[in-house]
């Protein structure tokens, strides 16, 4: 696979503290400066560096060319991205807000992911769609949804959510050098949440790998995104609460799934629960459910749980009421146990 | 594969030629845009206007001629020809069942074909629905045209497509999805990433009237002039998407006029006249390539079949109005201006014909020899890797049939 490949030649790499966000940032940087195909563009990431943040200081860095502002048009971002992917380019197209993707949706669903099948391979669409996404930052309606389920469903995507600084580099990097168009959703709640190693200069994580967070043999956690941090906390709680071992798995990327990994975890614990704060209904935690009952369904000594938003519009004021957290996991993992 | 590998990369643009086409001085496009986005330049009240140079019988008035030469002249009649005849095969094919769908483009010969001529190699073409003749202006063989049709094993699309949706990829003729208007924003990202690159190429990106209206030609449009991107975007104004017409399509006095609106020169062309649209799109390329920018040309032209093959018209239009655009078919008309000339004859025009029944005979003949796809090509190219999830797919289903995954079909 083109995204694992690491360039040889490159020194063995330190490592610098940085947010989730300043590693986004940073794998952009990297890419920029190794390939000069690749380039940054969507709505006020010019020089004002994004909304977040995201693409501060590179269009200092590599001028308007490979940096620069579009008109406010989600579906013009995507079509003249993919159009540039066609071309030869490495596109980085930043959408704004996830909640704003909806006008882009027939250019990615359509377009981007069915050009190397429909072309039988004669064209292929190597761009990366970065969008922030998830709730936990109170952006009520619009600010805060979690959609990555419509783009799973769509076949020639590669759906990928980083939950640490060191992924976010290393995952995005190879989402860049990818064949194939790659969404890669930030968890934007952990923007800032906490700060990690990530090492400077050439890091790949290869999509399709899961992260195993948290080693434990009473009952897995499926995660991705923002979730994963309060997992980890969940299962600090279980283990206190009930002393029970949890095994936290940090999906890192929904398409292609990792599937090994998670049946290896269920199969060893016996137990699942899956947290998502998307809608509960056909969520991504529902195709993770089904895998678990046609593969492993021998293994399982209690229900398969989602621990999930709720089935409605994302709230505003209820937003805590909504998110899963780490009273609901843990009770979703009691759940596993007394049914 | 780097982008040199993929876009060969061409010589620096020549410049402007000095001595412009006696079409140029007629044509309401002014010739040398200017590169700023916010500047409009040469939207005289002349663009309303319908460009045309052949009368509706052939005829040319004085010193319209852009006397192009003898081998232009026959290669644009040639393509029309060919591409009329293959069209008349082709949906006799699809009424014999031998083909599942076919979209005919008899009446709009010359717009196609016209622009297209209009490119060189090293550009690429966008194409809509209608513009298969642009695929085998760009190379693509009648026989794998038809290999598209049948959706065989031979298939550049690997038998993954409806009918009509062609690919040529070393023509840099793009493979289109059915999808109204999505391609106009692709052709302008592939013009905005030429000049990111520095490469000295045109785009030409097709859409119909219909495509007007949907939402990928604001966004093609807008991004298009503020980019100052090298493209054409060519409309075919052939009067109806399916059973709408323009009068309910759009309330603008022509489709041309929505280029001033973004702020690009724009261009109203009589689309059955096949000088006037190579005049027109020549214009547009040199000044793309020039570094002027985009051009919105409006081919006014009329589709004389149905929408499609499964598309009865007599439904939803009168017969008079058809009749009426027969009048003005582009094949007739420019067969007059050539016989005038004294390039085409009676002898020529039927072994020309002769010649073509018999290339589209043997092509049908090569094509329908050909298989069905390989079933693993169900589940290739769906990524550049096939995954495990759809290898197991595949393989469950085979199974039941009583087949198993040839293990050397998936590029590991």
């Amino acid at each position: 696979m083109t995204a694992t490949e690491t360039k040889t030649g490159a020194a063995t790499p330190g490592t610098k503290v940085m947010t989730l966000l300043e590693a986004i940032t940073d794998a952009m940087r990297t890419e920029m400066r190794n390939d000069d195909r690749v380039c940054v563009f969507g709505e006020d990431v010019g020089k004002k560096g994004g909304v977040f943040g995201a693409t501060m200081g590179l269009q200092d860095e590599f001028g308007e060319k490979r940096c620069f502002d579009t008109p406010l048009s989600e579906c013009g971002i995507i079509g003249a991205g993919i159009g540039m992917a066609v071309y030869g380019m490495r596109p980085i197209a930043e959408i704004q807000f996830l909640d704003f993707i909806y006008p882009a949706f027939d250019q990615i669903v359509s377009e981007a992911a069915k050009m190397r099948y429909r072309s039988g391979g004669e064209y292929t669409c190597p761009m990366v769609i970065r969008s922030p996404y998830g709730g936990g930052i109170r952006g009520g309606h619009y600010h805060s949804q979690s959609s990555e389920a419509y783009f799973c469903h769509t076949p020639g995507l590669k759906v990928v959510i980083p939950s640490t600084p060191a992924d976010a580099k290393g995952l995005l990097i190879a989402s860049i050098r990818d064949e194939d168009p790659v969404m890669f959703l930030e968890p934007k709640r952990i923007y800032r949440h906490g700060k990690g190693e990530v090492p400077t200069g050439e890091h790949v994580v290869p999509l399709g790998k899961a992260r195993v967070a948290r080693e434990g043999s009473d009952v897995t956690v499926l995660c991705y995104g923002s979730m994963v941090p309060m997992c980890e906390q969940a299962a600090d709680e279980a283990m206190q609460l009930g002393n029970r071992s949890v095994e936290v798995i940090d999906l890192r990327t929904l398409v292609p799934l990792d599937e090994q990994t998670v049946l290896a975890s269920v199969k060893k614990t016996g137990r699942c629960v899956i947290v998502y704060e998307a809608p509960k209904t056909c969520g991504y935690g529902a195709e993770l459910a089904a895998l678990i009952a046609e593969k492993c369904i021998e293994y399982l000594e209690g229900p398969v749980v989602r621990v999930a938003g709720f089935d409605t519009p994302f709230p505003y004021t209820l937003e805590p009421l909504y998110m899963p957290d780490v009273k609901r996991v843990v009770a979703g993992i009691e759940k596993t146990f007394v049914w | 594969m780097t982008p040199a590998k993929m876009v060969k990369k061409s010589k620096p643009a020549k410049a402007t030629p000095k001595t412009k086409p006696a079409t140029k001085a007629k044509s309401p496009v002014a010739s040398k845009a200017s590169a700023a986005p916010t500047t409009t330049p040469a939207a005289t009240p002349a663009s309303q206007g319908l460009v045309r140079l052949l009368e509706d019988d052939g005829t040319i008035s004085k010193g319209k001629d852009p006397n192009l030469p003898k081998d232009t002249l026959l290669y644009l009649y040639e393509q029309m020809v060919q591409v009329r005849e293959f069209d008349r095969r082709m949906l006799m094919l699809q009424r014999q069942g031998r083909i599942g769908f076919y979209g005919p483009i008899l009446g709009q010969e010359a717009a196609t074909v016209g622009s297209v001529a209009a490119m060189e190699k090293r550009d690429w073409v966008f194409p809509a629905l209608r513009e298969g003749a642009a695929a085998m202006m760009r190379g693509l063989s009648l026989t794998e045209a038809i290999n598209q049709l049948i959706g065989n094993g031979a298939d550049r699309c690997k038998g993954r497509q409806m009918p009509c949706h062609y690919t040529l990829k070393e023509g840099n003729y793009y493979g289109m999805s059915s999808v109204i208007g999505t391609q106009i924003s692709h052709a302008v990202g592939a013009a905005m990433a030429a000049r990111l690159r520095g490469d000295d190429v045109v785009i030409l990106g097709f859409l119909g009237d219909g495509a007007t209206s949907a939402n990928d030609f604001h966004c093609g449009m807008n991004f298009a002039a503020v980019y100052q991107s090298p493209c054409i975007l060519f409309c075919q104004n052939n009067q109806w998407a399916i059973s709408v017409p323009i009068s309910k399509q759009s309330a603008s006095e022509t489709l041309a006029q929505k280029g001033k609106a973004y702020g690009m020169p724009y261009v109203r062309v009589d689309g059955n006249d096949v000088l006037a649209v190579y005049s027109v799109t020549k214009a547009a390329v040199e000044r793309a390539r020039s570094g002027g920018g985009p051009t919105f040309i409006e081919a006014v032209t009329y589709r004389r079949l149905g929408h499609s093959s499964s598309d009865d018209p007599t439904k939803y239009r009168d017969e008079a109005e058809v009749k009426a655009w027969e009048k003005k078919d582009p094949v007739d008309r420019f067969r007059a201006y050539l016989t005038k000339k004294g390039l085409w004859n009676e002898t020529k025009e039927v072994a020309f014909k002769e010649s073509i029944a018999q290339r589209v005979n043997d092509a049908i003949a090569a094509a329908e020899k050909n298989g069905p796809p390989a079933d693993e090509s169900l589940v290739t190219d769906v990524y550049a890797q096939v995954t495990p999830q759809l290898k197991e797919q595949l393989s469950e289903v085979l199974a039941l049939e009583g087949r198993s995954v040839n293990q050397g079909a998936f590029p590991l």
